[in-house]
C-alpha cells in the first residue's frame, strides 16, 4: 500500500459501516496526547532529537499491525506535496498544524484509516482513533488498548500526580480529546444552537466547527468535545460528553419534527432547490456547497429523497474541499477554478447515484 | 444585504471604521475581503491558547515586558530544557516534562483555572511504566472502602474487601521483591 491509497476516496473506509445514532452523528474520535519521557517536546526540541523518533517510529511501526488496524503506513510530512498535504487534513488523518511542520513531523496510518498516529506535532506522539456514528466508550477501549500497544517500546512522560505530561497545560492528564463529530441542521435553522452552546461550554463541553479550532460549522455540522483532561477518568470525561451528545440528538430530532408538522412545505421545498442547486449548478463555491449538501443530508434523513446514499455529504464535504479538488485535477487551481470544478463533481456524483 | 465590492456574493463581514472619528460601515463578502486585505488569517486564528497566556499572568498583574525578566535575579528556569518562567507565561506551553517540576509550585492555580478546579490526574495510569501504581491506587480505594464499612457496621462484606486486601499487598510486595532482583 502507498500514499495513494489515502489519496484515492474521499471517504475512508471505516465510514461505510452501519452505526448507531449514524443519522445525526457522523463520527467518534479518541484523541490521545504522549510524550517520550526524556527528550523536549518538540516545540523547543532539537531537530536531532525529533529526527530520532521519527526515525524510531518508522523503524519500529511500519508495516506493523495491531488488533484490526492493519498494515501501518508511515508518511514524511517533508515529502509530500502542498495538495497531499491539504488531502490528509482534509480527511482528518492529520491536523493542519502538523501539516505546517517540516522537518521530522511524520504519521503513522492503519490501511483502513481508523487510526492515525501524528508524530512530533505540538507533542511528540498523538494518537487518533475514529469510529461511526455515536460510539465512545468503544473507541475509547480500543485507542487504550492500542496506547498500551505503543507504551510497550516507549517511556511516557507521565507523572503520579499530573498524569500524561503535554506540551499545553490544556492536554496534562489523561491527555484525552473526545470528540464527537455531528450534523444539526434543525438545531442550526431554528437557531436553538446558539442558546445551547453556553450550556454546553458550563460543563466543560467545547463546540466547535468541523476542521477544528476556529473554524465554522460547515453543513451544519459541529464538533463537540471536552475541554477538561485533569482530574476526570477517561471513562467519566466520555460519559459526560455522551450525556450531552444525547441531549443533542433528541433536540435536534424534535426540532425535525417540528419543523416538519409547522412548515413541511417550506423545508420541502428548500431542501428539493438545495437539490436542483446541486444537480444543475456549473460554478459552486464551498459555502453554498456545504449549506445545499446538509439540505439535501436532511432530505435524506426525513424521507423525503429518496435513492441517494446517506455518506453523500460526509463524502462531498471532503471531496469538495480545495485540497482535494486540486488532487483530482492534478493541478493547482484558482478559486474560480475549483468553484468550477467542484460544481462539475458533485453533478457527476449525484448522477452516479440515480 | 449584498456585498458592496462585488455586488454578488451575500455580505458575511461587518466592519465598523473608525478614521480620525469618521465612522464608516463596511458590508463586504469574505472573498472581497481577503482581496482587499480587511482580514488576513493568521497561523491559528485566535486559539485557546492566545486566551490561555492570557491567563497566566493573573499573579501580580505585571505582564513580562521585555527585559522585566532580567532585572530578577533568580527567575525560575528548567533545569533540563532551559526554559524560563517568563517564557512558559508567554508562549503557554511547557518546554519538557521535567518544566512541571520546576514550575510545580505556580502551577495549580493555572491547572484549576483551565481544568475546572481540579489539579491532579485520576486517569489513566501506564501500564508498563506505571507499575505498582495501579495495585498503590485499588488499595488505596479497598482501604477507604473498608473504613465505609465498617462504619456502616457492613462487616460481612468488609470481611470481603479485607481479604482483598491482603492479597493485594501480598501482589505489591511480590512484584516489588521481584523487581529488585
Amino acid at each position: 500500500m502507498t500514499l495513494q491509497n489515502f489519496m484515492k476516496e474521499a471517504i475512508s473506509p471505516w465510514m461505510r459501516e452501519q452505526s448507531p445514532d449514524h443519522d445525526i452523528v457522523l463520527s467518534s474520535r479518541i484523541r490521545l496526547a504522549r510524550n517520550f519521557a526524556d527528550m523536549p517536546f518538540p516545540i523547543i526540541a532539537d531537530q536531532k532529537d525529533l529526527e530520532k523518533i521519527r526515525e524510531f517510529f518508522m523503524q519500529e511501526y511500519e508495516h506493523t499491525s495491531f488488533a484490526e488496524y492493519k498494515n501501518f503506513e508511515f508518511v514524511s510530512i517533508r515529502d509530500l506535496t502542498a495538495i497531499e498535504k491539504s488531502v490528509l487534513v482534509e480527511k482528518h488523518l492529520i491536523s493542519p498544524l502538523l501539516a505546517k511542520r517540516e522537518g521530522a513531523a511524520a504519521a503513522l496510518i492503519s490501511e483502513n484509516e481508523q487510526v492515525s498516529v501524528m508524530i512530533n506535532e505540538e507533542d511528540h506522539i498523538r494518537i487518533q482513533l475514529y469510529f461511526p456514528g455515536l460510539q465512545l466508550t468503544k473507541a475509547l477501549n480500543k485507542a487504550l488498548d492500542f496506547d498500551d500497544w505503543i507504551e510497550e517500546k516507549v517511556n511516557y512522560a507521565f507523572d503520579e500526580k499530573r498524569g500524561f505530561l503535554t506540551s499545553c497545560p490544556t492536554n496534562v492528564g489523561t491527555g484525552m480529546r473526545a470528540s464527537v463529530m455531528m450534523h444539526l441542521p434543525a438545531l442550526a435553522m431554528t437557531k436553538q444552537i446558539n442558546r445551547m452552546m453556553p450550556a454546553i461550554n458550563q460543563l466543560g463541553l467545547v463546540v466547535r466547527g468541523i476542521y477544528g479550532e476556529g473554524s465554522e460549522a460547515l453543513g451544519n455540522i459541529f464538533q463537540i468535545s471536552n475541554q477538561i483532561t485533569l482530574g476526570k477518568t477517561e471513562e467519566h470525561i466520555i460519559e459526560d460528553l455522551e450525556s450531552v451528545v444525547h441531549q443533542l440528538i433528541e433536540h435536534e430530532r424534535k426540532a425535525r419534527t417540528r419543523i416538519l408538522e409547522q412548515s413541511g412545505i417550506e423545508l420541502e421545498n428548500q431542501i428539493y432547490r438545495s437539490y436542483g442547486v446541486l444537480e444543475y449548478s456549473r460554478i459552486i463555491e464551498s459555502k453554498e456547497a456545504a449549506r445545499c449538501l446538509s439540505n439535501v443530508r436532511l432530505g435524506i434523513d426525513l424521507g423525503i429523497i429518496k435513492n441517494v446514499s446517506r455518506n453523500i455529504l460526509n463524502e462531498l464535504m471532503v471531496l469538495t474541499q480545495p485540497g482535494f479538488l486540486q488532487h483530482y485535477a492534478k493541478k493547482t487551481l484558482t478559486a474560480s477554478e475549483r468553484d468550477i470544478l467542484r460544481a462539475s463533481l458533485i453533478r457527476e456524483r449525484l448522477q452516479f447515484e440515480e | 444585504m449584498e456585498c458592496q465590492e462585488c455586488h454578488q456574493r451575500p455580505a458575511t463581514l461587518h466592519y465598523t471604521q473608525l478614521i480620525n472619528g469618521h465612522k464608516t460601515e463596511i458590508q463586504i463578502c469574505d472573498v472581497c475581503a481577503k482581496e482587499k486585505g480587511y482580514i488576513t488569517y493568521p497561523e491559528e486564528g485566535y486559539s485557546l491558547h492566545n486566551l490561555l497566556t492570557g491567563l497566566f499572568n493573573f499573579e501580580s498583574g505585571q505582564v513580562g515586558s521585555p527585559g522585566s525578566h532580567l532585572k530578577k535575579e533568580k527567575e525560575l528556569q528548567c533545569p533540563k530544557c532551559g526554559m524560563s518562567y517568563t517564557q512558559f507565561k508567554q508562549i503557554g506551553k511547557f518546554g519538557c516534562g521535567e518544566c512541571y517540576h520546576t514550575f510545580s509550585a505556580n502551577l495549580n492555580p493555572i491547572f484549576r483555572r483551565v481544568h475546572s478546579g481540579n489539579t491532579e490526574h485520576r486517569g489513566k495510569i501506564p501500564k508498563r511504566k506505571g507499575g505498582n501504581l495501579h495495585l498503590k491506587k485499588q488499595l488505596k480505594s479497598y482501604k477507604a472502602e473498608l473504613q465505609e464499612l465498617i462504619m456502616n457496621e457492613e462487616f460481612e462484606q468488609a470481611a470481603i474487601i479485607r481479604d482483598k486486601i491482603k492479597e493485594l499487598e501480598a501482589e505489591i510486595n511480590r512484584k516489588e521483591t521481584g523487581d529488585s532482583k
